[in-house]
């Protein structure tokens, strides 16, 4: 195989737009500016709020159709599954 | 100089099978492994006169019973495939070794293989099984019932550098490493203190530095000394510290980071007193703290998060880096590693796309705030354990994978790939090609050997003792003019 014939094709990355991310991102992102108040960041705090509202939804509906996946494939039983999983040691 | 990289993985993976009350995992294993056929006619053997597992780094034997299995119970539990690789069972697990590689880049790729000829052969052995039974397997490291297993990532290094400076560099990098490179778990396990979330699998399980112990009592560092390749130049290290990890991105940093810290042990390049005064219980430290905010005990006095001392790892990397030139790889994977090591300072979760632990907790925390759940609930420790499961359309990691939230190293089409070719670039070449031309006359394999059984001629063995040599280049000619093995071994004189 050739060596590094992937390094610049690779499949694309989802930066900020990534919703998992983003998501959890999201929630810390705003309490760490909460702490922080005033600084560089007051000047902006109205728009920048509606900026991040509105990033919360997208993110959310993101979120969902990952939750959404999950819940479909997820175990039913998972008490039973949980508990009957044993492995021996190895190495 | 550091000696060139040569790397493999070799991952044991849980097996069950689900509504069976019979099950038995070791039967279990060796249906999974024989319901793999690449071949029809290749009965090979594992050539376990290469072996010698009780061969410790610090330069003496230890006492034991090496185990070799009789001929039939050799073949029902070994393959050795056309890619090089070596698919067996060991003990009461599934376990693939990927083979012999150069980079980082080509061990993702193979190491992805492994998870794909897993899933093939669990397809096949479930069709076998009575109706209703399903057959699962998982890429994890322990059961959160205080049972473990291991994923042991191998590195070659010189024989020259000293076992002490080994130790005393890798020490503190093994336990901190783990915040670019624990795959995560819910809760803790083998009397490990109260949590819930940690970053490492495998933390829980440390129970001294340094030992030939892989089985109980397992130490930071194991010392088996069994390089498979010539023992005067070569020292394998075999680090058993590790997590599985799922994310490729995870896995590339992981292997490619610990190849160029190793090669810095080699020529001298670390030269910060990064010292813990309890290792074992450092390591454990940071795994139950996945804010990154605790402070571990240096032996010097001073107090260094995880992440500082990963930085610490990463600065000594970039001085390395400024004096010696890297291949293409590696320099990629340092750049890699400063954006992670970077965003791990600042916000953590923002690596979700890219480190497992983070994903899985991402992915968990996400679930837990719809459903309203806490992380004592069955759902979120089953949501942890499909995370690793094999199956393309239940794995939650691949799910992630579809839905195009994690970061790639490879493609689909080269992981396919190299399910049946062989990296180039290493004796594993030779090895695979040899098996994929001429089944049947291979009569047994080990890393450093093949031998040939050709009609009534006594077996006869070569030994494959520099993993650099047996490339597509050495021998590609060679192979193409032989048309047997038997013409093969004339060929070679």
């Amino acid at each position: 195989m050739s060596k590094n014939t992937q390094m610049s094709n690779r499949q694309p990355i989802h930066g900020d737009a990534d919703p998992v991310r983003v998501f959890l991102a999201a929630g810390s992102e705003q309490k760490q500016k909460q702490k922080g108040g005033g600084g560089a960041d007051s000047g902006e705090s109205s728009q920048g709020g509606e900026k991040i509202a509105k990033k919360g939804e997208t993110i959310k509906e993101d979120m969902d159709s990952l939750l959404d996946e999950i819940d479909s494939v997820l175990e039913e039983n998972a008490e039973e599954f949980v508990k009957n999983y044993v492995q021996r040691g190895g190495e | 100089m550091a000696i060139p990289a040569i790397m493999g993985t070799e991952i044991e993976y849980g097996i069950i099978v689900k509504n069976d009350p019979t099950f038995d995992p070791i039967s279990s294993c060796v249906l999974l492994v024989n319901a793999y056929r690449e071949d029809p006619e290749g009965l090979i053997l594992w050539d376990y006169d290469q072996e010698n597992p009780l061969a410790d780094a610090r330069g003496f034997q230890v006492d034991g019973e090496k185990y070799t299995p009789n001929q039939q119970e050799n073949i029902a539990r070994n393959k050795t495939l056309i890619n090089g690789a070596r698919y067996y069972v060991d003990h009461a697990h599934p376990e693939y070794s990927c083979p012999e590689v150069t980079n980082a880049r080509d061990l993702v790729l193979h190491e992805k293989a492994g998870e794909r000829v897993m899933e093939i052969s669990r397809r096949e052995a479930t069709a076998l099984l009575p109706e209703g039974a399903l057959m699962l397997l998982h890429k994890n490291n322990s059961d959160r019932k205080g049972n473990s297993y291991g994923s042991h990532e191998n590195h070659l290094m010189d024989r020259r550098t000293s076992f002490k400076r080994i130790v005393e560099h890798l020490l503190p990098f093994f336990v901190t490493r783990q915040v670019f490179c624990g795959a995560g778990k819910v809760g803790s396990e083998n009397r490990g203190s109260r949590c819930d979330y940690q970053i490492s699998q495998r933390a829980d399980f440390f129970e001294t530095e340094v030992a030939l112990d892989t089985m109980v009592k397992r130490p930071i560092i194991n010392t088996r000394d069994e390089p498979h390749a010539d023992r005067e130049k070569y020292r394998r290290l075999h680090m058993i510290v590790g997590d599985s990890n799922m994310s490729e991105y995870t896995i590339y940093l992981r292997s490619g980071v610990t190849a160029l810290v190793l090669a810095m042990i080699e020529d001298g390049a670390i030269d910060q007193d990064l010292v813990l005064r309890d290792p074992v219980r450092s390591i454990k430290e940071v795994s139950h703290d996945p804010s990154l905010k605790h402070e571990l005990q240096l032996d010097n006095g001073k107090r260094m998060t995880a992440v500082e001392m990963q930085t610490a790892f990463l600065e000594m990397a970039l001085t390395y880096a400024a004096r010696n030139s890297l291949d293409e790889v590696t320099r990629d994977v340092l750049e890699k590693w400063q954006e992670v090591m970077a965003l791990l300072s600042t916000d953590p979760m923002k690596l979700s796309d890219r480190i497992d632990w983070v994903a899985k907790k991402a992915l968990i925390e996400g679930f837990m705030e719809r459903r309203s759940l806490d992380w004592q609930d069955p759902k979120v420790h089953m949501l942890d354990l499909q995370y690793h499961d094999t199956r393309p359309d239940k794995g939650l990691y691949y799910t992630l994978e579809r839905q195009g939230r994690v970061e790639r190293i490879c493609t689909d089409e080269e992981i396919n790939q190299a399910i049946y070719t062989p990296p180039s670039d290493t004796r594993a070449f030779f090895r695979g090609e040899c098996l994929r031309r001429y089944p049947g006359e291979v009569f047994g394999v080990n890393w450093d050997s093949i031998s040939f059984g050709i009609g009534d001629d006594p077996v006869k063995r070569i030994m494959m003792n520099e993993p650099l040599k047996g490339t597509e280049v050495h021998v590609a000619d060679l192979l193409n003019k032989s048309k047997s093995a038997k013409e093969l071994l004339a060929n070679m004189g």
